[in-house]
């Protein structure tokens, strides 16, 4: 593995985000489309790209501003939108706990959901090959010292294709057909990285019930259906670990 | 207010929101149920993302050998499973969406 140098896992993690990236290009074009629509300015759509930096969020603005939305209300939907990426940084944060200030600063703003799912994975799969290879405490603490470059890769690698396809979508409009399909893309890299994390009877349960939980939830505004669906699942996961 | 001060706004209430607990967790010792709860995270959100696209392509629950986005993605699982590999997975459910869409 390579491991142990710092732009290694830092290209491993732009690597790890390629097949993502062709989801979010589309994703991204469409956004800069309805930008367009809703009559926002192309300086304020592609800055919403880097203030912001949250697809599903700044497509919601579009939609708020079209109607023409008081900005206090577009403020507390984002907020919304946005709750699950709490979960997001308590879930990283024991892998940041030993960086300094600078590094949280600079990682948290790349906490999307896509480089998000692809370092969490990376981590929580890092973390099982070295519980079983049962190395010691120098070793581990060497072995991990660049991974946060990891994240860095990929939250950069998303970063870039957001801007970039942003202003494509501003310039050019939508012009991917939607029957290239592309955005299936990002399900599909969901699918990979998620499959090798069921491996007991609790995960079982916990990735079941989120499942069905965001279907019934489906409807709930502002992507709150997500976030119960995900909390009713690692209620789940915990209890169903707690007795078997 | 002005629209650009608005979504600077939105902006940091974003950030901060990322930033909340690895900020928060950077002096704390985490205690053991903590992790355990945590590690259950990324499954649970990853499973309430994928089973909508899945299941509901189009915004309602669609069961049918008609829904090309759930076969395609069934696949995937399988492959997923068996082979461990992202870009094999990606691959083969992307190619089979395809050629569904070409064939119906």
């Amino acid at each position: 593995m390579i491991r142990c140098d710092r732009w290694g896992e830092f290209w491993a993690g732009v690597r790890a985000e390629v097949p993502i990236l062709f989801g979010v290009l589309p994703f991204g074009m469409i956004y800069g489309a309805l930008a367009m629509e809703a009559g926002m300015s192309a300086a304020l759509s592609q800055s919403l790209s880097w203030i912001v930096f949250a697809g599903s969020a700044q497509i919601v603005i579009t939609q708020l501003v079209a109607y023409g939305v008081p900005n206090l209300v577009i403020i507390l939907t984002v907020a919304v939108v946005n709750l699950r990426h709490v979960l997001y940084s308590a879930s990283m944060a024991p892998y940041l706990q030993k960086l300094s200030l600078a590094w949280k600063l600079i990682l948290s703003y790349l906490l999307t959901d896509e480089a998000y799912a692809v370092a969490i994975t990376y981590y929580e799969r890092q973390d099982l090959q070295d519980k079983q290879m049962d190395l010691s405490a120098m070793a581990l603490e060497r072995t991990h010292e660049y991974r946060h470059y990891f994240l860095l890769g990929a939250g950069v690698a998303l970063w870039m294709t957001w801007q970039l396809s942003t202003s494509a979508g501003l310039f050019l409009g939508a012009v991917i057909p939607e029957s290239w399909s592309l955005d299936f893309a990002l399900p599909l890299t969901f699918i990979a990285l998620v499959t090798p994390l069921i491996k007991d009877r609790a995960s079982v349960a916990s990735a079941l019930v989120a499942g069905i939980a965001a279907l019934v939830a489906f409807n709930m505004p502002y992507k709150l259906g997500l976030v119960a669906a995900a909390l009713v699942g690692i209620l789940v996961g915990v209890v169903a670990e707690k007795y078997s | 207010m002005n629209i650009w001060l608005a979504m600077v706004i939105a902006g940091v209430i974003t950030y901060l929101m990322r930033l909340s607990l690895i900020l928060l967790f950077g002096h704390l010792e985490l205690p053991g149920w903590f992790t355990r709860i945590l590690r259950f995270v990324p499954l649970a959100v990853l499973a309430a993302i994928i089973t909508p696209e899945l299941l509901m392509p189009k915004g309602s629950l669609w069961l049918s050998v008609d829904n090309l986005r759930l076969l395609a993605g069934l696949v995937a699982i399988g492959v997923a499973w068996k082979t461990r590999n992202a870009v094999v997975t990606i691959l083969v459910g992307m190619g089979v969406l395809w050629i569904l869409q070409f064939i119906c």
